[in-house]
């Protein structure tokens, strides 16, 4: 989704502020946030690209104004009450006042997604471009590469593609790749001089830079079903390139 | 953790956040999903074994050792596994390397990926909007408002960590320090310089990974530059 947790190239933030001597945790209740998110990991209640997508899912304005932990607090109460591991009635019951929640989904789930072949798709040194792609649900593919062409530096391993596995697809492994943007590419004559900037990518988020051609759309994009939890009905339609 | 104050009388009433993990860490243990004492355990891991000191003797290794440094480069995660480092965050490392051409940085723009196992949680700032807005597009600027103004002539090279390759930067040796023994090294080597908003140079840093004063190994909580 094109969410507020997208900020790469963003302007209006102002300054870093870097807090001197600043502790692992500021106060107690982070480190039981922190502590909660391992155990339900290790309870099988979440999954990292659910777990993502449930604190992209925040209302905008919360995700801006609230501190990095309480993001992770609302995902996790999010994700548990979806579940149905716990209700909100619940919480409140225990005093924890009013709980703010994630709005839901909107994405439906990835119906027809194809793993990569045996090799890799892509080599150190292919000339790439990043599909325009714009889906409701989770990606790992930041809005300010979507369209720009770059170059291969790194090809590593096969992993589960988020933008099913956040969804509940079943396991659709496919090859990333360390792609290689010039800063003019991304950011025109604002650019700053010699930088370069690499962004992880998993190969249904790439085509080759000439284009696909008459074939279409790239051999492992995907197709969902329509956004069930928003009461729309669509068409089946590719998400890829 | 659950009684952080040993008192169950609070003297301040909890703030809107904690009183929603306070609720939710006592709901999970009703339900039998929170083992006792799991978050305690968690916690002091992370405020006392996973850190900065990791990274620091992986870096200074790799600056002794030729050998080290090459399978450093080659394959990070194995690497770093010899030295006894790994786990969540940290299953597929990669180390990039600084030259007098080249500095790299790294940043995660869109959530908070970082290398837990060699440098432990990553700090506040790392997280913040505008370090993860701008310095994808305006790393030069950014750095030298962060204290580091490279030279026009140093290639910048920002990792931003979108899928499941945890970055860290292998610093350059300073100069003048061939005389030092690996924990001295391990001293000389900050956070940020592993993160990559900050060079090592010749001036006294804040230190990890060397003893401290009392003897102990534990490096100070924030090795900040600035």
């Amino acid at each position: 989704m094109n969410g507020v947790h997208d900020l790469g190239g963003m302007d209006g933030f102002g300054v870093v502020d870097v807090e001197a001597d600043e502790p692992v945790f500021h106060a107690a209740w982070e480190g039981v946030v922190f502590g909660l998110a391992a155990v339900m990991s290790a309870q099988r209640l979440r999954n990292t690209g659910a777990f993502r997508h449930a604190i992209e899912r925040m209302d905008p304005a919360h995700y801006l104004g609230s501190p990095y932990y309480e993001h992770w607090l609302t995902g996790l109460i999010t994700l548990l009450i979806e579940q149905g591991v716990i209700s909100r009635a619940e919480l409140e019951a225990r005093g924890g006042g009013h709980f703010p929640l994630s709005r839901p989904v909107r994405a439906g789930a990835v119906v027809s997604s194809t793993p990569s072949a045996a090799a890799p798709r892509f080599a150190v040194g292919s000339a790439v471009r990043v599909c325009n792609l714009h889906p409701l649900g989770h990606t790992r593919c930041p809005r300010y590469v979507r369209g720009k062409h770059g170059t291969v530096a790194r090809v590593d391993g096969r992993f589960p593609l988020p933008d099913v596995a956040a969804h509940g697809g079943a396991r659709c492994e496919q090859y990333t790749y360390a792609v290689r943007f010039d800063g003019h590419e991304l950011w025109g004559a604002a650019a700053d001089r010699g930088a370069v900037v690499y962004v992880d990518l998993w190969e249904s988020y790439l085509e080759p830079a000439a284009g696909v051609g008459a074939a279409g759309r790239s051999p492992t994009a995907l197709q969902r079903l329509p956004a069930d939890v928003m009461g729309r009905s669509a068409p089946p339609s590719p998400t890829g390139c | 953790m659950s009684e952080p104050d040993g008192d169950h009388h609070h003297p301040t009433p909890l703030s809107p956040v904690e009183a929603r993990a306070r609720a939710l860490e006592e709901l999970l243990k009703e339900k039998g999903l929170l083992p006792e004492g799991f978050i305690d355990a968690v916690v002091s891991a992370y405020e006392n074994d996973i850190g900065p000191m990791n990274g620091a003797r992986v870096v200074a290794h790799a600056w002794v050792d030729p050998a080290y440094k090459a399978r450093l480069l080659a394959d990070g995660t194995a690497a770093i596994a010899e030295l006894g480092f790994g786990g969540p965050e940290g299953e597929h490392l990669v180390a990039v390397e600084n030259t007098p051409a080249v500095h790299n940085v790294v940043v995660c723009t869109l959530c908070s990926c970082y290398p837990w196992p060699v440098l432990g949680l990553p700090p506040s700032w790392y997280k913040s909007p505008p370090y993860r807005a701008r310095m994808v597009r305006e790393p030069r600027v950014l750095l030298r408002e962060m204290g580091l103004d490279l030279p026009e002539n140093v290639e910048i090279r920002v990792w931003d960590s979108s899928a499941e390759i945890r970055y860290m930067v292998l610093p350059e040796r300073p100069t003048g320090t061939e005389g030092k023994s690996e924990p001295q090294l391990a001293a000389l080597v900050t956070r940020d310089a592993m993160i990559g908003t900050a060079r090592l140079g010749a001036a006294p840093q804040h230190r990890f990974g060397g003893p401290l004063p009392d003897g102990s190994l534990r490096g100070p909580k924030s090795d900040r530059l600035l």
